[in-house]
Parts: C-alpha cells; sequence; structure tokens
C-alpha cells in the first residue's frame, strides 16, 4: 500500500500509533501491517471473543451453566455483552476504514472464487499472479464481518431497548438476525484463525511484528510483492530455488 | 397434600376390575376466575395485591379515566383497566377487567427465557419468576401475548404477578381473591373455575340478553390458569386490548429448541473443518520449500 496518496481521516492516528510502537523489518523481510493496523486487529479480536462468549451463555440453555460464570454470572454477562459488542463494531468500523482501499472487489477476485477449490486442495501451491495485498478469501470474510456488524449494530439496539421500546415482533425478528451472524461469523472466524496461523506458516508474524519474509510475499500475494519490490514474482521464486539447490 | 396424591393408588398388579380410591383425588391446576360482569371496579384486589407482596407505591399519571395507573408496572402487578365502550346503538358499556398475568398452560415468557431457572411454571399452573436467576435481558417481554412482564430499572430484574404462589403453597387463596367484596372473583381448581364460569355465561346468555357471552381461556397459549367472564367473548379487545388471539413468535419455539443446537453444531463443524484439513492436506507453504523438506513423491 503506497502511502501518502489521499488525504485520510485517520491519517494522523496512524502517524502517531507509528511513533508509538515500531515495526522491524530485517533484510529478506517486507513491511506488512503497521502498529495502528496491528492494534486495531487485536481490540478486535478481543472485543469479538469478549462478545462472543458472553453471547453464548444467552444463546443456548445449554451453554448457559458453561459460558455465564466466566464473566461474573449471567446478569453480568447480560449487561457487558452490549459493551463488549459496542467495542468490537467500534474498532472494526475503524479498522474498515483503514482496509477499504485493498478491500475493494475486482474481477480477479471473482475468478479467484470460481477456483477456490484448488486453494482447499492445495493444488495450487502459489497464488495467481492478480492476487494483491488481500486474496478474494481476505474480502470476503471482511466484507461478511461488515455486513454482519451492520446486522449486529440494528437488531442488537433493538434488543437492547427491547420490547419495551420496540414492539415484540421487532425482537422476536432481531434476535434470530442477531444469531445467525454470531454463527456464519464463528464458522468464518475458524477459517481465518486457522488460515493466518498454522494453515499458512508465516502469516501469523504479520500481525505481531507486521513483517513478511519476502518468500511468503510472492508466494501468497504476488501482486503486492511486485508492486512492493519492482521484481516479478514468479521469477524471484525460481531465483531462490536455484539459489537454494546450489 | 401432594405427599398423599403420590401415595394415590392408580394400578394395581393381578387386580380385576378399578383401583380402588383411583380417580378419588383430582389433579390440582389451580384457576383464578375473574367474572368482568359483576366486577364494580372497586380496586380492593389491586390494593391487596400490594398490601400483600409488599408493592411500593410511587406517584402516578392521571389519565382521565378511573384506572390507577395507565399500564401495570414493576411494583404493580394487578391492575383494573376501565374501558367506556359504545355499541353499535349508542349506548356505552363501562367495562372494567382485572389485569394481570395470565398464568398461560404454554406460556410465551418461559419459551422466551435464556436464563435456567428464571422463570419456573408448577405443575399447578403458577408460572412465577425467580429474580435471583434472572439476567434482566427483557426477553420474556417480547415472548409474552399480554404485556405482563415489567422490567425494574433499579434492580434490572423482571416481575409479574405470581399468583401468589406463596400463599397458594400454603393452601390459602391469592390475596386479590380475598378482598373481592362482590365474589367476581373466585379461585379454585381449573375444572371448576371452567365449569363455574361456563354456567355462568349461560345464564347471562339465557337470562340477561348477553348473546355473545362467553369465557376467555385462550387456546393458543393452551390455556390459562386466569379465565374469564366476558359479556361479549367475541371481543375480548374492547376490555382494554385483552388479545383475541394471544400467540407466541415462532423464533422462541422453533429457533431456540432446533435450529439453534443445530446451526450452532454447524458452526462447530468450521472448527473441525479447518482441523480436518489440516490433517489430510495439511499447511500451504511459503515457496520454494526448503531443501529438506522437498518432496521424494513427485
Ligand atoms: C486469535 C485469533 C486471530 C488470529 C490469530 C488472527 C490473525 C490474523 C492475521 C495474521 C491476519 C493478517 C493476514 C494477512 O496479513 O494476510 C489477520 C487479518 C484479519 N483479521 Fe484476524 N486474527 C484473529 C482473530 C480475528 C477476529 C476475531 C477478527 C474479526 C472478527 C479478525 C479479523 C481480521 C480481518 C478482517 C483481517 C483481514 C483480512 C484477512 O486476513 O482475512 N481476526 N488476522
Ligand atoms: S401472561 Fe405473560 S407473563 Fe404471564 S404466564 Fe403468560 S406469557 Fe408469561
Ligand atoms: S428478563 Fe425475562 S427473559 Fe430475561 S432472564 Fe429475566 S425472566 Fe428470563
Amino acid at each position: 500500500m503506497a502511502s501518502g496518496a489521499v488525504e485520510r481521516f485517520d491519517h494522523k492516528a496512524r502517524e502517531s500509533f507509528e511513533s508509538l510502537g515500531k515495526t522491524t523489518v530485517y533484510r529478506g523481510e517486507l513491511l506488512r501491517h503497521p502498529v495502528y493496523t496491528r492494534v486495531l486487529h487485536w481490540a478486535v479480536a478481543l472485543f469479538f471473543f469478549l462478545a462472543l462468549f458472553t453471547g453464548f451463555g444467552i444463546y443456548l440453555p445449554w451453554l448457559f451453566r458453561w459460558f455465564t460464570p466466566i464473566f461474573g454470572g449471567g446478569p453480568l454477562s447480560r449487561i457487558m455483552h452490549p459493551y463488549f459488542g459496542m467495542a468490537f463494531v467500534f474498532f472494526f468500523g475503524l479498522q474498515a476504514l483503514n482496509w477499504l482501499q485493498p478491500m475493494l472487489w475486482t474481477p480477479a477476485d471473482s475468478k479467484w472464487m470460481r477456483n477456490i477449490m484448488k486453494v482447499v486442495s492445495g493444488e495450487e501451491k502459489m497464488e495467481p499472479p492478480e492476487t494483491g495485498f488481500f486474496n478474494a478469501g481476505q474480502k470476503f470474510q471482511f466484507w461478511e464481518i461488515v455486513g454482519g456488524c451492520v446486522a449486529y449494530l440494528i437488531t442488537g439496539i433493538i434488543l437492547w431497548a427491547g420490547a419495551r421500546t420496540f414492539g415484540r415482533i421487532p425482537v422476536a425478528i432481531s434476535y434470530v438476525v442477531h444469531d445467525i451472524s454470531a454463527l456464519i461469523m464463528l464458522g468464518g472466524i475458524f477459517v481465518h484463525i486457522y488460515l493466518s496461523t498454522i494453515g499458512e506458516p508465516g502469516t501469523f508474524q504479520s500481525m505481531i511484528r507486521g513483517a513478511v519474509s519476502e518468500a511468503w510475499a510472492w508466494t501468497f500475494h504476488p501482486a503486492w510483492y511486485k508492486q512492493i519490490t519492482g521484481r516479478d514474482p514468479l521469477q524471484a521464486c525460481e531465483d531462490a530455488r536455484r539459489q537454494m539447490k546450489s | 397434600m401432594p405427599d398423599r396424591k403420590a401415595l394415590q393408588a392408580d394400578m394395581i398388579s393381578a387386580h380385576t376390575g378399578p383401583s380402588p380410591g383411583h380417580g378419588m383425588q383430582r389433579d390440582l391446576e389451580v384457576c383464578k376466575l375473574i367474572d368482568t360482569t359483576t366486577c364494580i371496579g372497586c380496586k380492593a384486589c389491586e390494593v391487596a395485591c400490594a398490601e400483600w407482596n409488599d408493592l411500593p407505591f410511587t406517584p402516578t399519571t392521571f389519565d382521565n379515566t378511573y384506572q390507577t395507573m395507565p399500564q401495570t408496572s414493576y411494583h404493580f402487578w394487578n391492575l383494573i383497566k376501565f374501558n367506556e365502550h359504545q355499541n353499535p346503538d349508542g349506548t356505552i358499556q363501562w367495562l372494567m377487567r382485572k389485569d394481570q398475568c395470565m398464568h398461560c398452560a404454554d406460556p410465551g415468557c418461559l419459551a422466551a427465557c435464556p436464563a435456567d431457572g428464571a422463570i419456573v411454571k408448577y405443575a399447578n399452573g403458577i408460572v412465577d419468576f425467580n429474580q435471583e436467576n434472572c439476567i434482566g435481558c427483557e426477553f420474556c417481554v417480547s415472548g409474552c401475548p399480554f404485556e405482563i412482564p415489567r422490567f425494574n430499572p433499579m434492580t434490572k430484574k423482571v416481575y409479574k404477578c405470581t399468583l401468589c404462589s406463596d400463599r397458594v403453597g400454603e393452601g390459602l387463596e391469592p390475596a386479590c381473591i380475598k378482598a373481592c367484596p362482590t365474589g367476581c372473583l373466585k379461585f379454585g381448581s381449573k375444572d371448576d373455575m371452567k365449569f363455574i364460569a361456563g354456567e355462568r355465561a349461560k345464564q347471562l346468555r339465557d337470562n340477561f340478553g348477553w348473546q355473545n357471552a362467553g369465557v376467555y381461556d385462550p387456546q393458543s397459549v393452551g390455556g390459562t390458569h386466569v379465565i374469564y367472564v366476558l359479556h361479549d367473548a367475541t371481543d375480548p379487545e374492547r376490555y382494554g386490548g385483552l388479545p383475541s388471539n394471544p400467540t407466541i413468535p415462532w423464533s422462541y419455539t422453533v429457533w431456540k429448541w432446533l435450529f439453534k443446537p443445530v446451526l450452532g453444531t454447524f458452526a462447530l463443524f468450521g472448527f473441525l473443518g479447518v482441523l480436518a484439513h489440516y490433517v489430510t492436506s495439511g499447511p500451504r507453504l511459503a515457496q520454494p520449500e526448503p531443501p529438506g523438506k522437498e518432496k521424494i513423491n513427485g
């Protein structure tokens, strides 16, 4: 992501976060996520799980006795859940604005989606050359969470204020939509955590230290690699292979 | 009392003919009968309720009727609703209906509640809220077709009429029944109350010209343990919004007990899915893979 193109509202926040923390990039590595992005990501993840676990107790009678004690009992879970949820939506909102530009959908992404089975089966070793900063799968998850946040916010406020304010039927509907949104997100998060840790080794450090190896970059995000380094990803990979053999 | 019933012989081995004593003791499902045709709106039941349940009285709003307050509240569970209903022929009917929890056989509040033990329905039909288990989510408010559960913002719990479960458990009638001076409130077994209500409705039809007089015991919620005798059972709405067809949203029945566990299990499959993927396909590595890891099987 080339910086400085557009003056953004969070430009200052990004700058000041950069002076709060630091990102060390070693030789053979590329800067992937700046401090601002990383802080937002982990704030999102923290509040997502807090909201998820406080919500679980209320979601299923069979889970009630398991999850509510974690937060000091049912009443406390219930009181805190909406605040956790709002914090999640707030931080994800900032992250969404931060990532809006690289998350825009392109025709190459639709093509990627049609070939998704090749990725799942592991047949395709390298991402197609058009894959940029994020691949279509990541973008899909991003937009799913954006949609989920909107659904959460609307239905959550209705459930919070309750039938006294909004009437019985809106509450009964909101409750179902709120749950479906949570279930979709939960399913997606398993895949997300898997791929960003053990599923594609080398990814996790991008959200911890902020830097990734060049090999990771040309394998998983070739177009981004090309944009940053100016080198051809396939060529770079071949060079590395030859070097390794000799 | 209940113990004695447990020792009642129901079946006896190798015994022909009816078991001695069988059916002698009737099933006690309790019921409160409210005859709106003999209610005089004296509000003795309101006072008795507040008194017995130790409910603090607070300033209220005057809305140009005799009604004590616009609707029941967390500290006022029993409210006479006053309504001036104009008949098609221009005559006026001044209607009074005692509004409180209906103690549904199929309680929407209980179906909606996510907290273990916050709402209990006893075998005698009383539906009771246990505030110590209530988490204050107010789902019961949306589950109830009669607008009964009321949220107390100070304690963050929900309250409503208990049908004086504490008194009934001791063999006493509810406080409101005891206070009623006209006998329009009666308490007993559901069967007896239904019988009396039916007889009274018949009397109203045959002798007083109320052709539509009838009993309100809505089957859409499985019947209730508070039943009304109405001058016109075809139009309960006129009695301060008594629903003619009370229903529980399907989301609280189908969704909660069927789809929730099923879909929750599906979400869990996300976890099993990635696990299976790791075990069968393994990770996707950055290319080129280090030489020590180069494949030997093509
Ligand atoms: C322990 C749990 C989590 C881990 C280990 C994790 C890890 C990561 C990593 C390493 C990335 C960077 C991927 C890249 O640079 O290509 C990332 C991106 C992202 N994370 Fe997480 N994350 C976690 C939880 C969450 C949660 C709970 C959410 C939101 C609900 C979330 C939302 C995102 C989004 C939208 C992105 C960008 C798109 C993508 O890579 O899919 N993450 N995460
Ligand atoms: S009237 Fe409402 S609060 Fe009372 S038992 Fe029925 S559903 Fe529950
Ligand atoms: S507010 Fe109502 S639905 Fe929620 S826990 Fe209390 S009794 Fe149950």
